[in-house]
């Protein structure tokens, strides 16, 4: 088994080494650079730029430089902890991402683990209770969760609590936390704005979760094991519990490496209509004004969590099922 | 490929009359159809993916206003911004007697004493009514002749009113949203369409050639899953320039979009073909002689099909939505564009849906087709399972 994880481990290092190079492909795509961007909002504010020093800066940020070079600088400083400048905001990229990256992480592990929290008994009882009312009951709120975008039911909802509950559902801290330092406080604050993201996220993978769960859990309860276990007499929760949701909940671990980018990209757009102070808003605009470190870190480290996640999950799942394990 | 379920619908159901007591001669698509209608839920969404489909390719017909144009009743001197929906009643009590005349109740726009905000009351002395057949703005029918017809409208050429209310601009929403359908599902199928081509091509020599190419393509396959989509979406789509004419735009966004979206057809199809590979029609067509390219696109794919068109069919909802978060957004296709995404976007700030919850409209529009695309496709791929019960 330890040989099998030594083994995905080293085979994650090319897949990294592809999205760091699809990352600098995608920050490089725009026509113009930076300091295009920079110059055409300059003169639109009505101040003239110079050809010597749009020339200079590009010198000065490295951008008149061939692209190979330019990627091997960008990685290398990668690979020290450095992600660049903002030309926008006139400060380095670390300085930036650091808080915004931790939040996106706790807001998408958060719904994972309530995803899961929900999906479970939920599934379940829809498996057991097969065409029951609960059963439609939750069939129906999980199509609509499939259904409905992620920044539908955002702006759905940030219209209801205006309306109707003079409820603030925007941003992740409330105005006197916002740019506070962390405190005890501040996590409780966090807390009690949390949730309301964290359902609409957690909508839509709950919903297919739960089918997930449903599906496999029925496959399994009318196996010949189950009927026998029941014949002699083991209890009807034991017995459900104990053998056919064990088996059930491995397709669970598998959905880490699915759930994971849905989840992640989720967050992006959701935080966008939602103004939450995660990683989504910010790589918006870095990606309109063009300030490609700031897009590319965000771009590099949202893709590395899933591509992380997936690992985490494939390792997992060896782990929990000796099936898997014996094959390899 | 929605559509291409039609054609043997009726065909099969001719079928089935000289069938009775013979279902063993019945081909796969006639089985597959016998199955598929048992699922009532996937049949009634079937009727309204046509429905909408119906909508977007007769959009002209049926809009009863021009969606571009801000409307104006005669005699007013401005557009009216923010118009509330109004309902449309079929049978006039006015007078006594009950008789068959369609009208729409005209507001008249007034100011709030107390809050001074603009607010529309009920006329009842005004009455706008409403017939089939009118005559409204011209257009190309099908791009084939000009005419000025529509599906219905205010009796009188120039009157005004608004199903879905009205937008900022004073246009009709209802209009707008018909038009919006055409360039959201449109892009939908022919997204799916580039993502049929990548993942059969991608796909079937994957599966069939297996070894080292397999291994290739599906590093690819788990590489592009396991990314975030919408922010790679939105760095390819933030590289599209503004200035481009629309149906540049268009073509952009549905390649971006199904370069991403071809995956999960690429594993289907591999999946299939690998567990087929060592099947005996295979083998036969092989030993006969048969091209590389015969036999899998000859022999292989068209048992393959059934599937192909039930994971075809649930991948357009997500082309759907996947458009509309995109234009939400500012990044897929740019106003004067009309698509479900673009209207929506006027749904951003919170100012204007607190005054004009009609807004949300469109995105009811994005959520019906995604529900009944998203039944549609579970029962045709039950239906495709000669395995299900």
């Amino acid at each position: 088994m330890l040989s099998y994880i030594l083994r995905r481990l080293l085979s994650a290092i090319p897949f990294l080494f592809m999205v760091s190079l699809t990352v600098f492909v995608l920050i490089q795509l725009p026509p113009g650079d930076f300091v295009d961007s920079w110059a055409a909002a300059q003169s639109a504010s009505g101040e003239v730029v110079d050809m010597a020093t749009m020339i200079d800066m590009r010198h000065r940020y490295g951008l008149d430089q061939n692209i190979l070079v330019q990627y091997f600088h960008w990685i290398v400083g990668i690979m020290q902890g450095d992600f660049g400048y903002s030309f926008e905001w006139n400060s380095p990229v670390s300085a930036l991402i650091g808080e915004r990256m931790n939040l996106t992480l706790i807001l998408s592990v958060g719904t994972l683990f309530l995803t899961w929290g929900l999906a479970l008994p939920i599934g379940i009882y829809t498996a057991v209770r097969r065409y029951s009312i609960g059963d439609y009951f939750f069939t129906f709120i999980g199509f609509i969760g499939l259904a409905v975008p992620h920044f539908l039911i955002a702006l759905v909802l940030m219209y209801l609590s205006v309306k109707y509950w003079a409820l603030d559902v925007t941003g992740l801290f409330s105005s006197e936390y916002a740019t506070a330092p962390w405190s005890w406080g501040r996590v409780q604050d966090l807390l009690n704005h949390l949730w309301i993201p964290m359902i609409i996220l957690g909508l839509g993978s709950t919903a297919s979760l739960i089918r997930i769960m449903r599906a496999n859990l029925i496959d399994q309860l009318y196996m010949p094991y189950v009927v026998t276990a029941r014949a002699k007499g083991l209890s009807e929760v034991r017995l459900l519990l104990k053998y056919p949701v064990r088996i059930a909940l491995n397709p669970f671990v598998s959905t880490i490496g699915m759930i994971l980018p849905q989840l992640v990209s989720g967050a992006v757009i959701m935080s966008i209509v939602l103004n939450l102070p995660t990683a989504g808003p910010l790589l918006y605009q870095s990606l309109l004004s063009q300030d490609i470190y700031l897009s590319g870190a965000f771009l590099l480290l949202l893709s590395m969590m899933t591509v992380v996640g997936t690992l985490i999950s494939d390792i997992l799942l060896v782990i929990l099922d000796p099936r898997i394990r014996l094959e390899q | 490929m929605s559509e291409s379920n039609t054609p043997t619908a009726p065909a099969v159901q001719v079928n089935m009359a000289n069938l009775r007591g013979g279902i063993e001669y019945a081909s796969q698509w006639t089985l597959m159809w016998l199955r598929f209608k048992k699922h009532k839920v996937a049949l009634v969404s079937m009727y309204i993916v046509l429905a909408l489909y119906l909508m977007a390719v007769f959009a002209e017909f049926l809009a009863p206003f021009d969606p571009e144009v801000a409307l104006r009743n005669e005699g007013d001197y401005k557009a009216k911004a923010y118009h509330p929906p109004q309902g449309i009643h079929l049978f006039d009590t006015t007078g006594g007697g009950i008789s068959f005349s369609p009208y729409v109740e005209v507001l008249k726009e007034k100011v709030d004493p107390e809050s001074l905000k603009k607010i529309y009351v009920a006329d009842a002395e005004k009455k706008i009514p409403v017939s089939f057949f009118v005559h409204g703005f011209e257009y190309k029918f099908l791009g084939l002749f000009k005419t000025d017809i529509h599906f219905f409208g205010p009796k009188k050429h120039g009157e005004v009113f608004y199903l879905f209310g009205s937008d900022r601009n004073g246009r009709d929403m209802f209009s707008r949203v018909i038009y919006g359908g055409r360039f959201t599902l449109s892009l939908g199928l022919i997204g799916v369409l580039l993502s049929v081509v990548f993942g059969i091509f991608l796909g079937g020599i994957s599966g069939y050639y297996g070894g080292r190419i397999d291994w290739v393509v599906q590093r690819l396959v788990e590489f592009i899953i396991s990314l975030p989509t919408i922010p790679i979406w939105l760095a390819m789509a933030a590289a599209l320039p503004k200035e481009w004419p629309p149906q540049y735009q268009y073509m952009a966004v549905t390649v971006i979009i199904s370069l991403i979206g071809w995956t999960q057809l690429a594993r289907v199809v591999r999946g299939r073909l690998l567990s087929m590979r060592g099947d005996v029609f295979v083998v036969a067509a092989q030993l006969d002689g048969c091209s590389e390219g015969r036999v899998i696109f000859r022999h292989m794919l068209p048992s393959l099909a059934s599937h192909i068109i039930a994971a075809v069919t649930l991948s357009i909802p997500l082309m759907v939505v996947a458009e509309t978060s995109l234009s939400f957004l500012g990044l897929g296709l740019q106003p004067p564009a009309i698509s479900w995404g673009v209207l929506l976007k006027e749904a951003q700030n919170i100012r204007s849906i607190a005054v004009a919850p009609w807004l949300f409209i469109p995105g009811g529009a994005v959520v019906i087709a995604v529900l009944a695309l998203n039944f549609m496709g579970d029962g045709l791929r039950d239906a495709a399972d000669p395995y299900s019960h």
